[in-house]
């Protein structure tokens, strides 16, 4: 029986696994919208803005590893979809765009709401798709979402002209992909494992940066096993935070431009650096000439074209994290390394990052240990952009993957309230705290409403610090304190939520975060806390731009307070 | 870094938009490509890119990687290194005279290039070589005034029985070296 394009779509969709999808409609989308409802299985939820429906179905895919879906009309909608394919593209993140088009006989005649999607995505796309032919679309959907989810993921658009939709053919079920131009790296070169393997006995000063590929790989207890039996202490990047757990005696935080100072300090004197699954970003290097001076280096990735491209590496391992590091763990001896280890603890003496300022402020700081410890560590933290999500990534303490979910590679304001959205539609029954930004909340706020009529429970946590802080920050310490166009007048945040329909409290004192944050966890639905926070307070430590990563600026000493953290078991 | 010419044989999807994944590659990097030739291959639905990019080793060695990563690149290489054989052909109008005409048929046969046109006031030289064969008639055409000038971009093939290998079997090896280690 011949079946229309949009059923194909829908049953395509389904064949893959999914069951909900984060779109906006239009008119070349009709058809399809018009045939969703004989599909209950699919959960579409409208956003209000398709920006908001890329980067939710980003949160959705980090939170649960699955492929996350969004969908767009032709035209405006296809151009609001782009900063969220390529946030997803440069953080690596597995999701399938669907984008509808003019028919096909009006494409590249500048037909109403006619754009080249496919050719302004080209460079932020792992692959793409213009489906020609609705014989073929079901082929297409089960590439489309193979190439998403395996070896290093990332996004695969597929444009469909409004015509293909109504087309019909025979629905024949894909059993097998064949794209002889795909090569998926797997399990490291034997002779590369012995190497290295060899390199770590030898090393006196080992370390571990872990990147986000530890966590695609599903390579955390893999890391675990080998870091603890050569006894190699473990640092992480931004994205990386949560691959390993942070209470670990082996933990020594985030590297990087507010990484740990005593991380950056392993980083500068350690003699072998295991990177693993990292693609050493700028803001994890610092100055490059001054990166890792005196180790030799071992690179195990996935993706062959990140071996050497910013860092000369000795030993390059491609191949998929997980089994590299089993094969690894076999290979490298027990060890103890305890003047290494006594070392770091000294540097984490010496620089404790934990601490902050005593008094009554309102420091945003202390409002994310409330909430870790609110929410017993567990929760799902996402953020927006700005120094509040460099707060997030280090003051709130994560010992599983995929619970902290941030945009690192294109660092994306009003990523955190959609994203925070996917994640909690992806994994309802965790907490899931949107911690963000005044201004970054802003750019995206308008998803509020879906919140609403969809009753997802986000919690959000505004850090109001009436600046766009983090740029404020970088004009206090290198621009003399001219805040150009950096202060923000807000709206009555909590006004906005009750607009929405949406409860929402106001918090101005410190004595009351932790009952706001508690009656943000007991409220059944969505939940909006502002916090009007200190406004000039500065993220710390900090690598100046273009600094090597030794010469981190920090909290004055006699401003801050031992704070220690409640372990959990 | 030094600069050097490269030359980079890629097997492609002969596929809508194929070409331009591929090019957009290198313009993302600013280089200036010197050449590229696109025709079929030995394969069905492949066909073969030759491309020449001025370079250092290390950006080629880049995006050769990122080629590489692309779904409809099915295999690419850089023979740089091989020995190859690389042709190109050029179709030359240059302006003739009775009293020159005699001279530039001679230089064409020096060359073994073919006369395909003949008019009155001009002859167009088809010329198949390497770069070096086709700049040299062109400098010695050039004092009779060459009209136009069309070249095909260079194709090239690693010489003997065994082509190219495949990339998988090359050892995965970074080839820059670390400054301080
Ligand atoms: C879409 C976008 N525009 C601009 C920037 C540059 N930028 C980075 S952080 C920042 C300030 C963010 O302000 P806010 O969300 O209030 O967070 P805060 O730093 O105050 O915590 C800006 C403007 C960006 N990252 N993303
Ligand atoms: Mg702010």
């Amino acid at each position: 029986m011949k079946k229309t394009g949009a059923q194909i779509l829908c049953e395509s969709l389904i064949a893959e696994g999914v069951d909900v999808m984060f779109g906006f409609p239009g008119g070349v989308l009709l058809p399809f919208y018009d045939t969703l409802p004989q599909y209950p299985q699919i959960r579409h939820i409208l956003v209000r803005h398709e920006q908001g429906a890329a980067h939710a179905a980003d949160g959705y895919a980090r939170a649960t590893g699955k492929v996350g879906v969004c969908m767009a009309t032709s035209g405006p909608g296809a151009t609001n979809l782009v900063t969220g394919i390529a946030n997803a593209y440069l953080d690596s993140v597995p999701m399938v765009a669907i984008t509808g088009q003019v028919v096909r006989e009006q494409i590249g005649k500048d037909a109403f709401q006619e754009i080249d999607i496919t050719g302004i995505t080209l460079p932020i796309t792992k692959h793409s798709y213009v489906a020609m032919d609705t014989a073929h679309l079901a082929k297409i959907v089960h590439e489309a979402f193979y190439i998403a989810r395996t070896g290093r993921p990332g996004p695969v658009l597929i444009d469909i002209p409004k015509d293909v939709f109504t087309d019909q053919a025979e629905l024949t079920v894909p059993s097998r992909v064949e794209l002889p131009g795909y090569k998926i790296p797997s399990q490291g070169h034997p002779a590369q494992l012995k190497n290295a393997a060899k390199l770590i006995n030898e090393a006196k000063k080992p370390l571990i940066i872990a990147g986000r590929g530890v966590i695609i790989s599903g390579a955390s207890s893999a890391l675990r096993e080998f870091a603890e039996k050569a006894q190699v202490p473990v640092i992480t990047t931004l994205l990386g935070i949560g691959c390993f757990p942070e209470n670990h005696a082996l933990s020594y935080g985030m590297a990087g431009m507010h990484g740990t100072g005593y991380a950056n300090k392993a980083m500068e004197s350690c003699d072998l650096l295991i990177a693993i699954g990292m693609r050493f970003d700028d803001r994890v290097t610092g100055k490059i000439s001054a990166f890792a001076p005196h180790a030799k280096i071992i690179h195990i990735d996935l993706d062959p074209a990140e071996i050497g491209k910013n860092v000369p590496v000795d030993i390059p391992i491609v191949g998929d994290v997980k089994p590299v590091l089993i094969s690894l763990q076999k290979l490298v001896e027990n060890n103890s390394r305890i003047s290494w280890l006594r070392q770091l603890d000294e540097w984490r003496q010496q620089h404790p990052m934990l601490d902050i300022k005593d008094g009554d402020k309102l420091l945003p700081q202390r409002i994310i240990r409330e909430i870790y410890e609110a929410t017993n560590g567990d929760a799902i933290v996402v953020t927006g952009v700005g120094q509040h999500q460099m707060w997030a990534a280090q003051h709130y303490f994560f010992d599983k993957p995929d619970t902290f979910i941030s945009s690192g590679g294109l660092g994306t304001m009003g990523f955190g309230l959609p994203a925070a959205m996917g994640a909690k539609v992806g994994k309802p029954d965790k907490t899931v705290w949107c911690i963000d930004g005044d201004g970054s909340i802003q750019m995206t706020i308008q998803e509020l409403a879906t919140l609403v009529q969809d009753d997802i429970a986000v919690k959000i946590a505004i850090m109001n610090n009436g600046y766009l802080g983090m740029v404020r920050q970088w004009q206090d310490l290198f621009y003399k304190k001219n805040y150009v166009a950096t202060p923000l007048s807000c709206p009555d945040f909590v006004k906005i939520a009750e607009a929405y329909c949406m409860a929402g409290i106001t918090v101005t004192k410190r004595e009351e975060v932790r009952p706001a944050i508690d009656k943000a966890m007991a409220h059944e639905g969505p939940f909006l806390v502002n916090f009007m926070v200190e406004p000039e307070e500065n993220v710390y430590p900090m690598v100046p731009p273009g600094e090597s990563n030794v010469n981190f600026l920090e909290q004055p000493k006699k401003e801050v307070s031992a704070w220690q953290r409640r372990s959990t078991p | 870094m030094a600069t050097t010419k490269h030359t980079l044989v890629a097997l492609v999807n002969d596929k809508p938009g194929v070409l331009n994944r591929v090019v957009s590659l290198f313009r993302r990097r600013g280089f200036n490509i010197d050449s590229i030739a696109v025709g079929h291959s030995e394969v069905q639905h492949l066909s073969r890119v030759t491309i020449i990019v001025n370079g250092t080793t290390y950006t080629v060695e880049q995006v050769r990687k990122q080629l590489d990563k692309l779904i409809d690149v099915v295999k690419i290489f850089d023979i740089t290194s091989e020995k190859n054989t690389t042709r190109e052909l050029a179709l030359v109008k240059v302006k003739a005279t009775s009293a020159t005409r005699s001279e530039i048929l001679e230089i064409a046969d020096i060359f073994r290039a073919n006369i395909v046109d003949v008019a009155s006031d001009t002859l167009t030289i088809e010329i198949t070589g390497d770069e070096d064969k086709i700049e040299s008639m062109l400098k010695l055409l050039k004092t009779f005034g060459i009209k136009e000038i069309a070249r095909t971009g260079r194709v090239a093939m690693v010489r003997g029985t065994l082509g190219a290998p495949p990339p998988e079997d090359k050892p995965v090896r970074s080839r820059v070296k670390r400054e301080n280690a």
